[in-house]
């Protein structure tokens, strides 16, 4: 058990997400930053599919009713007990994470895993789609579980280090875009608004104009996804976007980066180039 | 871009499929406008073919999910895969669907297409729907065979909040919003039904392919 002190601006449960519904309207969810959240899971000797705390900006605060082992990893921030390592606490421990310097996400893993009741095969937080459970409280007394694969890792873990650009695939629409649009997405900063979400980070840049400008019939989409809006400002879509969309998508990130999309944070300045 | 072309048959005319990229990890399909994408997509799921994950359908296209190394070998067997016509008879009993047509826009879909707000509820209970696709939100199923009378556009200003339950209108499509949500459909009237449960598998009553009919309650 972990009791929730202060979620800080966004505390939710994250696993690996909910795959197999999307032909039903559900999206992938699951942890924006797939690497870090496996990594935690592994330091504390969890099955790869255990659910931990996704902290969005740091400023999560736990009190530990239990002695419990816990790891840290993703977007690093002081308070905490240890990063990137597992540590055991003893009963009544608490800790409170700062801002991190860089990043927006860190990940929470706890020996055992969060065993909050899946839905659809996934304890994940859908933000959007308001599946799973609701974002964390303070004062929630969150539960944890048995999803343990083996031995808690003596290791310090080295975070990988994460591209300087994006690198993207083109398409499906690239074609809807004149030839311009094209150099921009790859020759520009592109700057991170402050609404962005776990739906999506909306980028500010050179206008991406439309060579074509009829309606385009709802398809589906990817986290990844670098989907267009009538204001021609990009929007790169996060794991709890809609899993169809109305807007032509110019180009998806590689999958090898989707990790490195789901650390970008408000004010943060953005590249990305061909694959 | 990476567009191939598929035929029929030798004697028939050309009938193309694009394929365009969707990240490394997935190939949207277009398919041309006679093609049934349900159809494509039951055909692709019979294919079996290894590295092949989810089959998302939408209006015109299927988005086929695959791993890296089986992308090559997947998007020569869709672009090979023969096209069928949408299939018009479905193929299992339409799911009724119950409507207390006192939906806020009721009137005002009567006032722009110029007839009773009985023509209207008429003309909506009319067809025997299918279910396209899901998209939007969980559960939120676009259903085809709404009367040609009937297709408007979304409103100009989407409502921030739509009850769930509502029974709507937006272009081709007729929907019923599976829970509270920002919306901007029209909306017709309202059900009672539950068509989204996330503790039942299939969570969805309305899944792709189903038949539906509405019927005043």
């Amino acid at each position: 058990m972990i009791e929730i002190v202060a979620p800080g601006p966004l505390a939710t449960i994250q696993d690996r997400g909910r795959p197999g519904y999307a032909h039903l309207g559900v999206g992938l969810s699951g942890a924006a930053d797939r690497e870090a959240l496996d990594r935690a899971n592994r330091l504390v000797g969890n099955d790869a599919a255990a659910a931990a705390i996704e902290v969005t900006l740091g400023g999560l605060a736990i009190r530990l009713p239990s002695p419990t082992t816990v790891a840290l990893t993703g977007a690093e921030c002081g308070g905490a007990p240890g990063w990137d390592v597992a540590v055991t606490l003893p009963a009544g421990s608490r800790f409170a994470l700062d801002v991190p310097r860089a990043g927006l996400r860190s990940y929470l893993a706890v020996r055992g895993g969060i065993a909050v009741p899946a839905v659809l095969g996934s304890r994940s937080t859908d933000t959007l789609g308001g599946l799973g459970p609701p974002p964390l409280r303070a004062g929630d007394l969150v539960p944890t579980g048995s999803a343990i694969a083996g031995r808690v890792s003596g290791e310090v873990a080295t975070a990988p280090a994460h591209p300087p650009a994006l690198r993207v695939v083109l398409g499906p629409r690239a074609d809807w875009f004149k030839r311009k649009a094209v150099t921009a997405l790859t020759g520009s900063v592109w700057t991170v608004r402050p609404e962005s979400s776990r739906a999506g980070v909306r980028l500010m840049g050179p206008e991406l104009k439309r060579k074509v400008t009829t309606e385009l019939a709802s398809e589906p989409t990817v986290p990844g996804a670098l989907q267009v809006p009538m204001s021609g400002m990009p929007i790169l879509l996060g794991p709890d976007a809609p899993v169809t969309g109305g807007y032509p998508v110019i180009a998806v990130v590689h999958s090898h980066d989707l990790d490195a999309a789901g650390q970008l944070r408000p004010g943060d300045q953005v590249r990305f180039h061909l694959w | 871009m990476n567009e191939l072309v598929a035929r029929a048959g030798p004697d028939e005319p050309m009938r193309r499929v694009r394929l365009l990229p969707c990240g490394d990890l997935a190939t949207l399909v277009e398919l041309p406008p006679d093609a049934g994408v349900l159809e494509f997509r039951a055909d692709v799921a019979a294919l079996g073919l290894a590295g092949v994950g989810e089959l998302v359908p939408a209006a015109r296209t299927l988005l086929v999910h695959h791993s890296a190394a089986r992308g090559p070998v997947v998007r020569a067997a869709l672009v090979t895969l023969p096209l069928r016509e949408p299939d018009p008879i479905a193929t299992t009993a339409p799911v009724q669907v119950s409507v207390h047509y006192d939906g806020a826009d009721l009137s005002g879909v009567a006032d722009e297409i110029g007839c009773s707000v009985e023509a209207v509820i008429a003309q909506h209970q009319d067809p025997t729907y299918i279910v396209a696709f899901c998209g939007f939100a969980p559960g939120f199923a676009y259903l085809l065979g709404l009367p040609s009378a009937l297709h408007l556009p979304r409103l100009a200003t989407p409502r921030t909040l739509v009850p769930a339950g509502s029974v709507a209108i937006a272009g081709e499509y007729s929907a019923v919003y599976p829970r509270e949500s920002p919306g901007g459909w029209r909306l017709l009237g309202r059900t009672a039904a539950t068509l989204w449960d996330a503790d039942l598998d299939p969570p969805a009553v309305l899944t792709p392919g189903r038949a539906v009919r509405f019927v005043a309650a």
